[in-house]
């Protein structure tokens, strides 16, 4: 009898008969590989020269000043190849596909990130790709789409539930029930059935390793908070994992305050009181549902962290107050941004804003000895569109105007064309 | 699970009269709480043997497109657990056929695995089929539909291995739910020697009566099962039919089948 992967009451593997064995392949898969050291060492390899590892840390020089009390420092998961962390699990996941000899992924995708980065792993090892993403979220990150197919990925728009990403999460695994021999589900985030939050977990952890080295070396000790966006929860849980035996080190989560607390306005799990703990998507944790159980809408300005569960490993942090949880809403993830952006140079994704908003909002708080470590989980070109809008840029609008005009314009020309011929 | 259940002797009592029962499967309160009275009325009418209540959920991530999006009409209709009860409770005191629930774990856990077993129990529901729930994650619910002689009835596939289907059905009570294929219901299954072989094995493995499920949809399928199974099962199809001919077109349907 299979019971593992349960963080205190958090996690198990709630999965439709059909998959069983599914999962325990990928489970031995898994530990396989955690047991064999050329594994990682070809991960490694293979992270420092298709993607950008060791990513650095910045300190924020006049951000830090500015606010006036701890030193603020970056780790740039934004330099990673395709813009974000998700490179980390995908590229580890990719290696164990084909392991398993299987010549097929599938995965889901929110913002898009994950989407993205799943289609570029796809293309260069060679496997069949396709990607669910929600309507809602389709509309949104239309760049991301773009990248995807451009890579030769199908992007499947999901039109059930709130077409957002767990719908997409759960049109992933019909795809999977039926398509398990030859396909691995590239599952995004540190969520879903054991054994995934353990093993996106392990993939992410090289975040954390580095950073608790790099802040060593760099400020000669460890840094008082350490600040990462939840989402799911695997660039959170990816930093987190280099600290978490470090008593000195204050591990904060932010969620998404989206429109603030009262539900459907947010994606808020753990740090607001709205969600209580149920099983959905094949794993326990703390969900945003009614009192029946039926899984809410959320809100969140990033589309990356629009999910109405939470990693089973975090909300054991949770419970064990080995993570602090914040949010932050809409309004000051934007503020933070281009506060970012416009004293730093740095262009931090929505989801990673969220980081940044709570750590500018108790920097000043902190003693001026102290050092603060914000994961910048990824870049923010996929949010151009959002964040034109929320910044309400004139020049931009203007621009989304006049190409529309000249593809309206070409598009004329091309049916008149047609009907000369 | 040594005891016989109160619906495997029903099971076994139709069989002595009818070589392959006939179950259907309505999601609860879809279109309306009122359609699914008389779906139920038409149905029993019309000779089905057995049914499945779905309680509506807003993750159904077994069910296709089909059962997917009854699913979600219902709950957008207002459905919920309470009323999904107390209508089941209606259906079962009016009709004199065996009921089953057919949810996911979270409704259960949600309004408590001994509270939901209980209710089951008052109201008259012999079984329950819960997909998202493997024995292993669910002993407190085992242990709750055994001390209520409920039946907890788990789901054999073509690609569970044998000591794997002997552990489901010493985990089960009633009946065996075998699927014919991979995937999620409501898309097409070739009935063919592939499957033949398949449900022999099934037979193989457990003493309970066996079901067969996911893309019985007519006469021809419900013949191919006769002497391979005890239940046909027809989920998706007739949702399908009240989506496109409306609530009175469903008898004419199951009549078809147990013509
Ligand atoms: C840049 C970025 N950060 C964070 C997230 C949130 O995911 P997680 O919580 O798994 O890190 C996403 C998800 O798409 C993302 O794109």
């Amino acid at each position: 009898m299979r019971n593992s992967g349960y963080f205190s009451q958090f996690g198990g593997a709630f999965i439709p008969e059909i998959l069983v064995s599914t999962f325990d392949e990928l489970e031995s898969a898994y530990l396989e590989a955690k047991d064999d050291d050329s594994f990682w060492k070809e991960y490694l390899e293979l992270m420092s020269t298709y993607s950008c590892r060791a990513t650095p840390i910045t300190r924020l020089d006049n951000l830090s000043e500015q606010l006036g009390g701890a030193s603020i420092y970056a780790k740039r998961e934004d330099l990673n190849h395709t813009g974000a962390h998700k490179a980390n699990n995908v590229m580890g996941q990719g290696l164990l596909t084909k392991r398993m000899g299987k010549t097929r992924v599938i995965a889901e995708t929110g913002a898009g990130q994950h989407g993205v980065a799943t289609a570029t792993m796809a293309a260069k090892f060679g496997f069949d790709c396709t990607i669910y993403m929600g309507a809602h979220d389709v509309a949104r990150q239309r760049p991301n789409v773009f990248w995807m197919e451009q890579m030769g990925a199908t992007v499947v728009a999901v039109k059930d539930g709130s077409q957002t990403l767990k719908d997409a999460i759960n049109e992933a695994f019909r795809d999977w029930v039926t398509n398990m021999d030859d396909t691995h589900y590239v599952l995004g985030t540190a969520c879903g059935p054991h054994p995934f939050p353990e093993m996106v977990s392990w993939f992410q952890s090289i975040i954390g390793t580095e950073a608790r080295q790099q802040m060593l070396d760099q400020t000669g000790k460890l840094p008082s908070r350490v600040y990462a966006c939840v989402g799911g929860g695997s660039n959170a849980m990816g930093i987190f994992s280099g600290f978490i035996d470090d008593k000195e080190v204050e591990l904060v989560g932010v969620e998404a305050g989206g429109r603030g607390r009262g539900v459907g306005g947010h994606a808020a799990r753990l740090a607001y009181d709205d969600a209580t703990i149920g099983v959905a998507q094949g794993y326990k944790t703390y969900f945003l549902q009614d009192k029946d159980g039926q899984m809410q809408d959320t809100h969140s300005v990033s589309a990356g962290l629009d999910y109405v569960g939470v990693s089973p490993i975090l909300s054991h942090y949770h419970e064990t107050r080995q993570v602090r949880f914040e949010a932050a809403t809409d309004d000051e993830v934007v503020e933070a941004m281009q506060r970012t952006v416009r004293h730093e140079g740095l262009i931090p994704a929505l989801e990673s804003s969220h980081a940044f908003a709570q750590a500018y909002r108790e920097a000043p708080q902190m003693s001026p000895d102290e050092n603060i470590l914000i994961n910048m989980s990824g870049r923010a070109d996929k949010d151009i569109f959002t964040v034109a809008d929320a910044v309400d840029d004139p020049k931009w609008r203007d621009f989304i105007i006049t190409k529309a005009a000249e593809y309206q314009m070409g598009q004329n020309d091309k049916k008149q064309g047609n009907g000369h011929a | 699970m040594p005891e016989q259940t109160k619906l495997e002797l029903a099971i076994r009592q139709k069989l002595q009269q009818k070589k392959l029962l006939l179950m259907t499967h309505i999601v609860l309160g879809y279109p309306s709480f009122d359609d699914s009275l008389r779906v139920v009325e038409d149905m029993v009418k019309a000779g089905v043997d057995l049914m499945e209540l779905q309680i509506p959920f807003s993750e159904p991530m077994a069910d296709g497109p089909v059962i997917l999006k009854a699913n979600a009409e219902a709950l957008k209709a207002g459905a919920t657990v309470e009323k999904s009860l107390e209508i089941a409770e209606r259906i079962v005191s009016e009709f004199d056929i065996p009921f089953l629930f057919m949810t996911y774990y979270n409704i259960l856990h949600t309004y408590g695995v001994n509270e939901f077993v209980s209710r089951c129990e008052s109201i008259g529901i012999q079984g329950c089929i819960i997909p998202d729930l493997p024995p292993a994650e669910g002993l407190d619910y085992l242990e709750a539909m055994q001390a209520d002689k409920l039946a907890p009835v788990h789901i054999f596939t073509p690609n569970t291995p044998d000591d794997r289907m002997r552990f489901l059905s010493d985990n089960s009570a009633g009946f065996i739910y075998s699927v014919a294929r991979k995937g999620v219901t409501g898309k097409e299954t070739t009935f063919s020697d592939d499957l033949s072989d398949y449900l022999a094995r099934c037979r193989a493995n457990t003493t309970l009566p066996l079901a067969v499920g996911f893309g019985v949809k007519s006469r021809e399928d419900i013949d191919f099962l006769t002497g391979k199974a005890d239940i046909a099962v027809v989920g998706s199809e007739t949702i399908r039919i009240v989506e496109d001919q409306g609530v009175s077109a469903v008898k004419g349907f199951v009549e078809s089948l147990v013509a």
